[in-house]
């Protein structure tokens, strides 16, 4: 049992340059998701939670089902979209970054945009009157109520960065997990693993783990010192 | 358009007087105001009064425009509503969770004012209401009546013709309440039409030029404040201020 720990910690300590290369790619690529997936997401979702029009409902509850979309699914549709013979074949990007981002875009989306929904309607119910004498049109009051929900639609985007980062089956399918090229933290693990090679698996796990534990730590303290400083 | 505003003094065209002409809202077939007819003159103060769930915020949020009524007509003397020349407080003020400043500075950028503008107005309002120490403070963490000041400044820095006032005070202990009712009149002094529900008879009397009486909806006395309060003409007025006396 010493034999992975041990090899996880060395490669580590030594700034492993394989090891660095799939961190690097992993960030950008789940960073990127999450940046796309918030530029559209937020404002969607905000919209959605103040737009009156029928089908209203069955949208919400598409957007909150997709929450729960297999990441092998949306790996899956994304394959189909971009293989060759797919509708945008001729972009030439399955087995690229671009695509891995393309797919992780698809399964962030609608977590941020259902989360965005629900943290906007409420807060929507308690700001209408008010924005609406203060000569805010329903337009208008889309980016006030996304930044006064600033604290709370935070932890939508860190749903959406934990499921990106730590989904596999997306990636794996449109990515292909071509070393130096589109492998990720995810699927690295899955390939050392079968591979017999846990020393790298349980070094990028570590890794994994680490930055996900950093990130919502110090989301959870910016979030305390928000409410503290803003009420 | 947007630039000429900068420079602009207040509307000097009045939107007042506004003319309710028996007007009533109702929500799936059930009356909650109806036949209202009544002018609100400008540079009045206009007390609005009657027992709990007798229309008397509807009333307000009619006459502001927030609801429209399902019969009868509001008339401004000016042919339209113009939002950007009324103010509202509302009993527990909705607060932007940012600052002070930033809350008086709000309004005035979806008026379309210039960054200069808005700055000078925002330093103008928190010095006049002696807001200056509190410019940077969170707005959500100040105390109710730091709250309701606030909200009341926000009001004035929208330069309003009309003011609506929704039992401003009713939360608030006795000296936040003298400060907010201080702060009427002096808005009042400057010429700005007031609108105000109460449920407070001394503030009513303090205030109070004209008071409106509402019982279930229906607006049932309308007349100068000295003559109701000498006595008013319908039971459930006298009733009501009997009640309130007793208390």
């Amino acid at each position: 049992m010493n034999g992975p720990f041990a090899t996880a910690f060395s490669l580590i300590a030594s700034g492993d340059p394989a090891l660095m290369l799939i961190i690097g790619l992993s960030l950008r690529v789940t960073l990127t998701a999450v940046l796309i997936a918030c530029v559209v997401g937020l404002p969607l979702g905000a919209a959605l939670a103040l737009a009156r029009f029928p089908g209203r409902g069955a949208v919400i509850v598409v957007f909150n089902a997709l929450m729960g979309l297999p990441p092998v699914v949306a790996g899956l549709v994304v394959y189909l979209m971009l293989s060759r013979s797919g509708p945008l074949g001729s972009l030439a990007l399955l087995f690229t970054p671009t695509a891995m981002i393309i797919a992780q875009t698809l399964l962030i989306l609608p977590i941020v945009i259902s989360l965005t929904r629900s943290v906007v309607e409420d807060l929507w119910a308690e700001y209408r009157e008010q924005l609406r004498s203060l000569g805010a049109s329903r337009l208008r009051a889309v980016p006030t109520l996304l930044w006064d929900g600033r604290v709370s639609l935070l932890t939508g985007v860190l749903a959406g960065f934990g499921r990106a980062s730590a989904e596999v089956g997306a990636v794996l399918i449109v990515g292909g997990n071509i070393a130096g090229h589109t492998r990720t933290m995810t699927t690295a693990i899955t390939l050392e693993t079968n591979r017999g090679n846990l020393g790298l698996a349980v070094a990028l796990g570590i890794i994994l783990l680490t930055l996900t534990l950093t990130l919502n730590a110090a989301a959870w303290g910016a979030g305390q010192w928000a409410r503290g400083r803003l009420g | 358009m947007r630039a000429e505003r900068d420079l602009a003094p207040p509307p000097t065209t009045g939107i007042l007087p506004l003319a309710l002409e028996g007007a009533g809202y109702a929500v799936g077939g059930k009356a909650l105001l109806s036949g209202i007819t009544l002018r609100i003159e400008a540079g009045r103060r206009l007390i609005v009064m009657g027992a709990n769930g007798a229309g008397k915020s509807l009333f307000l949020r009619l006459c502001h425009g927030l609801i429209d009524p399902t019969q009868g007509r509001r008339r401004w003397a000016s042919g339209e509503a113009r939002a950007e020349a009324q103010a509202m407080v509302f009993q527990r003020p909705v607060l932007l969770r940012r600052s002070v400043a930033a809350n008086l500075d709000y309004p005035l950028a979806l008026k379309g004012l210039s960054r200069a503008a808005r700055r000078e107005a925002v330093a103008r309002t928190l010095d006049r209401f002696g807001l200056m120490p509190l410019a940077e403070r969170p707005a959500r963490l100040l105390s109710g009546g730091e709250q309701q000041r606030l909200a009341l400044a926000r009001a004035w820095a929208m330069r309003p013709q009309v003011l609506f006032l929704d039992e401003p005070s009713s939360a608030l202990d006795p000296s936040a309440t003298r400060i907010i009712e201080a702060m009427v009149e002096q808005f009042s002094e400057e010429g700005i039409t007031i609108v105000m529900t109460t449920h407070n008879l001394g503030q009513a009397r303090r205030l109070g030029q004209d008071l409106a009486f509402l019982h279930r909806g229906r607006l049932i006395e309308h007349r100068s404040a000295a003559d109701f309060f000498a006595g008013p003409e319908a039971p459930e007025a006298r009733a009501f201020l009997a009640g309130d006396l007793i208390w």
